[in-house]
């Protein structure tokens, strides 16, 4: 079926013309030319924005901002964001970081969307040209979203107080069992002060374990400190059932895995 | 609905054509201008059959617009020999038997042109990595791995 491209230079233009039944937006293709070539008949027009304010990054006093149609090749590859470089990289294999953008794995259903966790760990801000949403409401709503997704930002977190985990059964790149990324502070003796723990796979969308997060407050990193956050590590999720892995498979091992990831 | 004009350079050479809206760049590749060597395998971007070098970087055909590929520097692996001359890459594939049924084989080859561009004397860590978007169905892999090596390896003493 052909499918009219629309390509527009700035992104107030574009979001008009995304307003037109059947249209969606085009970042990287990963997601919408797939949909596509699948023969979904909801895809009828395509827009897309050249504007140079999409493919930025920044980071200044902390903070790092990242438009929507930076690749995950392009985050891997950045000297300043070494911290979460292991996460941008275990999404697809090299020509699909080449590919896909921050922006369209916001709204990557499960299986996909390992990065979204990644940004839901770190309590991302999302910006449109409508104005920011924490990316937790972001995500709730995003269904419903017509606005272009310009860029996400947040505090940068310093490599030792953030950890991310995807679990897939082919090696090195597959599609995830599940994904988990927390972000822990911890006071000097060790005991947790912070914890912002997302994951993938374990709902339809990227979500906080909010109940393993209160569990590990005020708890070292070790078997006993962690008991309590793997007993309530499910609360909450409805985990999907794909071809990769059952529901209950998941709901099996995301403690195992959540334990592994704290321990490490 | 009215085809739109592209241009671009396939290996070396200024294509132009007109395509209809939203055809894919292996579409255009394979039945506009006539080289087939990007295999359409999925079309969902999982399986890597149709990878291509837009730009020095690697990118899958199947999951590009040709209209998005206007003035870009598009790389095949139907461009790779020289009078004649298999590249090193496509002589160590059929060398170390890294080929079988070949429907995967032009993607593999443009996946480990673009490492040994970056990375002339890749571990063998690197190559996994490299390949790890494309799939094959025959090899195991272990002959395709071992032939990235010996051609990174016929590379480096043709430099020296």
């Amino acid at each position: 079926m052909a499918l009219a491209l629309q390509t527009f230079p700035t992104v107030r233009d574009a979001n008009a013309a995304l307003k037109a039944a059947g249209t969606r937006y085009l970042g990287g293709g990963t997601l919408v030319v797939r949909a596509a070539n699948e023969g979904d008949v909801l895809v009828s027009s395509l827009v897309r924005s050249t504007d140079p304010a999409l493919s930025g990054i920044a980071v200044a006093d902390g903070r790092a901002r990242i438009g929507a149609s930076v690749t995950m090749a392009a985050i891997a590859r950045h000297p300043e964001l070494g911290a979460i470089a292991k996460a941008a990289r275990a999404v697809g294999g090299p020509a699909i970081r080449n590919m896909a953008t921050v922006g369209g794995n916001l709204f990557a259903p499960a299986p996909y969307g390992d990065f979204a966790v990644t940004l839901l760990a770190l309590d991302a801000t999302v910006s449109t040209d409508d104005g920011e949403l924490p990316i937790g409401d972001f995500l709730a709503k995003r269904d419903d979203n017509h606005a272009i997704v310009t860029s996400v930002s947040f505090a940068l977190p310093k490599a030792e107080s953030f950890r991310f985990l995807k679990v897939s059964r082919v090696k090195p790149k597959g599609v995830s069992v599940l994904s988990i990324a927390a972000a822990l502070e911890q006071a000097g003796d060790g005991a947790v002060s912070s914890a912002r723990i997302a994951l993938g796979c374990m709902a339809d969308r990227p979500m906080r374990a909010r109940a393993a997060e209160k569990a590990l407050i005020g708890k070292r990193l070790d078997r006993d400190g962690i008991a309590a956050a793997l007993a309530a590590a499910g609360e909450g999720t409805s985990p999907i059932t794909d071809p990769i892995a059952s529901a209950w498979y998941r709901a099996e091992v995301l403690p195992v895995h959540l334990g592994r990831l704290l321990l490490t | 609905m009215a085809k739109v004009p592209v241009q671009f350079t396939l290996n070396g050479s200024e294509k132009a054509e007109f395509v209809e809206g939203g055809t894919t760049l292996l579409h255009a590749l394979r039945d506009k201008i006539g080289d087939t060597s990007p295999k359409g395998g999925c079309h969902q971007g999982t399986c890597g059959a149709c990878s291509v070098i837009i730009d020095g970087e690697l990118k899958l055909s199947c999951l590009t617009l040709a209209e998005t590929c206007g003035g870009t520097d598009i790389r095949t692996t139907s461009g790779l020999a020289e009078a004649g001359v298999l590249h090193p890459l496509q002589r160590a594939f059929l060398d170390a038997f890294a080929t079988q049924c070949g429907f995967c084989t032009p993607g593999m080859i443009m996946a480990a042109k673009v490492l040994l561009d970056h990375t002339p004397n890749p571990s063998r860590d690197e190559v996994v990595e490299a390949l790890s978007g494309n799939i094959c169905r025959c090899t195991g892999y272990e002959p395709i791995i071992q032939a990235v090596l010996t051609a990174a390896r016929a590379n480096s003493q043709n430099a020296a």
